[in-house]
């Protein structure tokens, strides 16, 4: 080991742009690792309980509440180490403080039945490309693959739940009524031959109705990401306000870009953008970001 | 359209049993019967008319007729 002592060489304030976090305990930091999404492989796992049996000076992990492991009461002179054998399975270090965190996700649709929208590829995505990219505050970024918004995106900075827009024809419709009694919104009710009558206003665009009907009658016109902005927890949580409809897939990256360079205008520091947003008003955001990107 | 296939190849009434178990029933009552064979189902409103039929179109099956009787419903579902 080097002669270095523990108090000259390590600045605080980067070793929390890092991940590690200052326990109450003298010495002892919060290691929070990577999982963008929360999917983790169990060679990963494997590898995080090995370097936690290791270094771990409290015996435990704890699982937070934006889906990363932390491995709990690492000791400041064990932090090359642990980055090191972590770094053999890919395993990497998440950040804290005022800057993009790792975005979370839903499971998604490749296994879950509710699922409209990819959400695990795109958060894979997103921590690639905005990971750690310094704000005025924290910059939180969540993706849910349906309406029951697993990930609450109502408490993001910037939220993405998937939607799909149900289309009805009435060639295939054999007035079963199943649609009528999937909807959970009320927004089906039957006629007298069965057949459905929607009422939009009611529609959460979950799809529902049509991974109920047996001949395939309803269908999805279009599915995209409803887009919230503004929400934070914390000691005065805020809910986000809804500001899109149907973004497309590939929209997604540019919207985020563009929200962090208005936010960066925008705002000021240690506040956090729903709060900016509030000051200076939503038409702002909306005339902004929003219409530009809905136009493109 | 549906009206040949009235007369089914096997019957489970689900009325009184709870999800999920009572797709794990039409599910394994299913798997007894051939592809093409009618399969006659009952199920209770609400949850279980919501979700079954759902899961058997995701298991590839085909629900070809559904009837209101009294609070609950009668399915009939074509095994893929």
């Amino acid at each position: 080991m080097s002669e270095r002592t523990t108090t000259q060489r390590i600045d605080i304030n980067e070793l929390k742009s890092g991940g590690f976090i200052k326990q109450t305990q003298k010495d002892l930091f919060t290691v929070r690792l990577k999982v963008p999404g929360g999917r983790i492989t169990p060679e990963k796992m494997l590898k995080i309980a090995e370097v936690a049996k290791k270094y771990s000076r409290l015996g435990y992990c704890h699982l937070s509440f934006r889906q990363s492991v932390e491995i709990i009461g690492v000791h400041i002179d064990d932090f090359d180490n642990v980055i090191k054998e972590l770094s053999t399975v890919g395993q990497k270090i998440a950040s804290c403080g005022p800057r993009v965190r790792v975005p979370t996700a839903c499971g998604g649709c490749e296994y879950n039945p509710n699922g409209i929208m990819d959400t695990q590829s795109k958060a894979l995505e997103v921590d690639e490309k905005f990971f750690g990219i310094p704000c005025h505050h924290k910059f939180k970024i969540g993706f849910s693959g349906c309406p029951i918004d697993c990930t609450r995106t109502r408490e993001m900075d910037l939220g993405f739940q998937g939607v799909v827009y149900p289309e009805w024809g009435k060639d295939l419709c054999t007035g079963c009524t199943l649609c009528a009694k999937a909807c959970l919104e009320g927004a089906i009710v039957s006629d007298k031959e069965g057949r459905p009558i929607f009422d939009l206003s009611k529609c959460l665009y979950c799809g529902d109705c049509i991974r109920a009907c047996p001949t395939d009658a309803w269908k999805g016109k279009k599915k995209g990401w409803l887009v919230r902005v503004g929400g934070k927890h914390g000691r005065h949580p805020r809910e986000a306000d809804h500001v899109a409809n149907f973004l497309p897939d590939n929209k997604v990256n540019d919207f985020i870009s563009a929200t962090l360079k208005w936010y960066k205008e925008n705002g000021k520091p240690r506040e956090r953008i729903g709060i900016s947003i509030e000051r200076v008003g939503l038409d702002k955001f909306k005339k902004e970001v929003v219409n530009p990107m809905l136009k493109s | 359209m549906a009206d040949k296939e009235t007369v089914p190849d096997g019957k489970i009434d689900l009325r009184g049993v709870l999800c999920p178990i009572n797709f794990v029933k039409t599910k394994l009552k299913l798997e007894m019967m051939d592809s093409g064979q009618i399969l006659e189902v009952i199920l209770d409103d609400g949850e279980p008319i919501r979700s079954v039929p759902r899961s058997i179109k995701e298991e590839g099956h085909k629900v070809v007729k559904v009837e209101n009787i009294e609070g609950a419903y009668r399915l009939l579902i074509k095994k893929a």
